[in-house]
């Protein structure tokens, strides 16, 4: 796996959060004075259950409006990736002509972009299957693909390989780091810390809705700037 | 009962003779319950999904309204259709009393409560599913009406046959509007009703055999229309 990363990758877009704040019953769920994400490679967002992890992604695409605050970003393409993939009750085909529509992709030209996409993934020969009946692998390199046909600068990752087999997990990684090699920034929530050290570049560290730690991969897996990841790191169950 | 069983050889006879008057009854009684439920459809699919995906105030009271309509009583759609299309009424110029377009105008108004509520049901579950995934890819909220209708295509085929269902057996409200003219307005039901109290029990018989077998090809639809939607996981 290291060796794609020979590439290097360089994220052409930056992202940025300020003043991040959002609540459930008056209780801040997020609170993110800055979050500036400019790093050359993927950023991985860690935490243990409950950070907001999922909440802080949904922001900083724009799923979810904050209480207060702003993301400022020159990235006009965005796309996420969810945990459990949510494929169009249509074909495999019409899946990604329905994404490349969304993005405003003329119509002469989504179908042999959707084609070259699903050959890429080697789901070609799946374009007239319907969608929902594919293996749980090929749904989530379906979602995956659908997303970067769309050419996004920024794709967002929520745990997508949370309940894939190692071979599944494999072929999304590599599908994934060819997109940051290309210049996609990567922000990815994950729960699996070999992931990160796989993929990760730029590490955010969420605790109680708060950035714990932001640093290079290298020098959070060596030393962590907070003791509740090194915590988490030695595999104890912070709070 | 040897009159009944007489009655029902009788009915058996009209039905595998394709008897003209029989037929002519069953004809105007599809046209009629089709054309109500297609109208229907066409204003309770987007008005159900549009309740579906909005939020505003009071919009559970109009959930429970909705849901309420779907049992409303025939007669009383028919007396109301009745005095809206009767001369002293305010359509009275249409001249459109105990003709098909009353009986199908009388149908829409049952119909269409039935269709949109289970639309309503249908689309807010699926939109469930799809709401993030639809706004990543920057659906605007009244453009992604189009695509939750179409992706719960099959589960609202079952609203529409259940609309149909509702039409094609309801009585009171078509008598009223109807008038159950001779060649003109007669329907399955209101010729069961006619016929019977006037103690023609065959044509009642052969007319309520095939609405009943209507009603079993309905229901096999349904679920004919389900099993296909498991078998490629769109249910």
């Amino acid at each position: 796996m290291r060796d794609l990363l020979q590439e290097k990758p360089v994220a052409k877009t930056s992202l940025a959060a300020h003043g991040l704040r959002f609540e459930i019953d008056g209780e801040a769920k997020v609170d993110i004075p800055l979050l500036r994400l400019d790093s050359e490679g993927p950023t991985m967002i860690l935490g243990p259950n409950g950070a907001g992890k999922s909440l802080t992604l949904r922001l900083l695409h724009g799923l979810l409006s904050p209480d207060a605050g702003q993301i400022s970003t020159p990235a006009t393409r965005q796309a996420m990736v969810f945990q459990k993939p949510v494929l169009l009750r249509r074909s495999v085909l019409a899946n990604m002509e329905y994404a490349l529509r969304a993005a405003g992709v003329s119509r002469a030209k989504r179908r042999t972009l959707a084609l070259d996409f699903l050959h890429e993934a080697g789901l070609a020969g799946k374009a007239k299957q319907a969608a929902r009946t594919l293996s749980g692998g090929e749904q989530q390199r379906l979602a995956l693909i659908r997303a970067l046909a769309t050419d996004p600068e920024i794709l967002f990752l929520d745990e997508p390989t949370s309940s894939l087999d190692p071979s599944a997990t494999q072929a999304i990684e590599a599908m994934v780091l060819r997109a940051a090699s290309q210049g996609t920034r990567i922000v990815m929530v994950t729960h699996d810390l070999g992931q990160a050290k796989r993929l990760g570049r730029d590490i955010v560290f969420l605790s109680r809705g708060q950035v714990a730690c932001h640093q290079p991969a290298d020098a959070f897996f060596a030393t962590p700037e907070h003791p509740t990841a090194a915590r988490y790191l030695q595999g104890d169950l912070p709070l | 009962m040897q009159d009944f069983a007489l009655s029902f050889t009788h009915a058996m006879g009209l039905i595998l003779q394709g008897d003209a008057e029989l037929w002519a009854i069953v004809t105007l009684s599809l046209q009629v319950s089709l054309t109500a439920v297609l109208i229907a459809a066409c204003i309770a699919m987007p008005l159900g999904a549009a309740l579906a995906v909005t939020r505003f105030r009071g919009r559970n009271l109009v959930v429970i309204l909705l849901n309420a309509l779907m049992g409303l009583p025939p007669v009383v759609v028919g007396l109301m259709v009745y005095l809206m299309l009767s001369n002293a009424g305010p359509l009275g110029v249409l001249q459109l009393l105990y003709t098909p377009t009353a009986m199908i105008i009388a149908q829409v108004i049952l119909v269409t409560p039935i269709i949109a509520a289970i639309t309503r049901q249908t689309i807010e579950g699926l939109d469930a599913e799809y709401a993030e995934q639809l706004r990543s890819f920057g659906v605007s909220a009244s453009a992604k009406i189009p695509t939750l209708l179409f992706d719960a295509r099959y589960a609202l085929m079952t609203a529409f046959l259940a609309g149909f269902g509702r039409a094609i057996a309801e009585v009171g409200a078509v008598i009223i509007v109807g008038g159950n003219i001779n060649h003109v307005t007669r329907t399955m039901t209101t010729t069961i009703a006619l016929e019977t109290s006037k103690g023609n029990l065959a044509l009642a018989l052969a007319l309520g055999t095939i609405l009943i077998l209507l009603a079993i090809a309905v229901n096999a639809a349904v679920s004919s229309v389900g099993l296909r939607a498991r078998s490629m996981a769109y249910a």
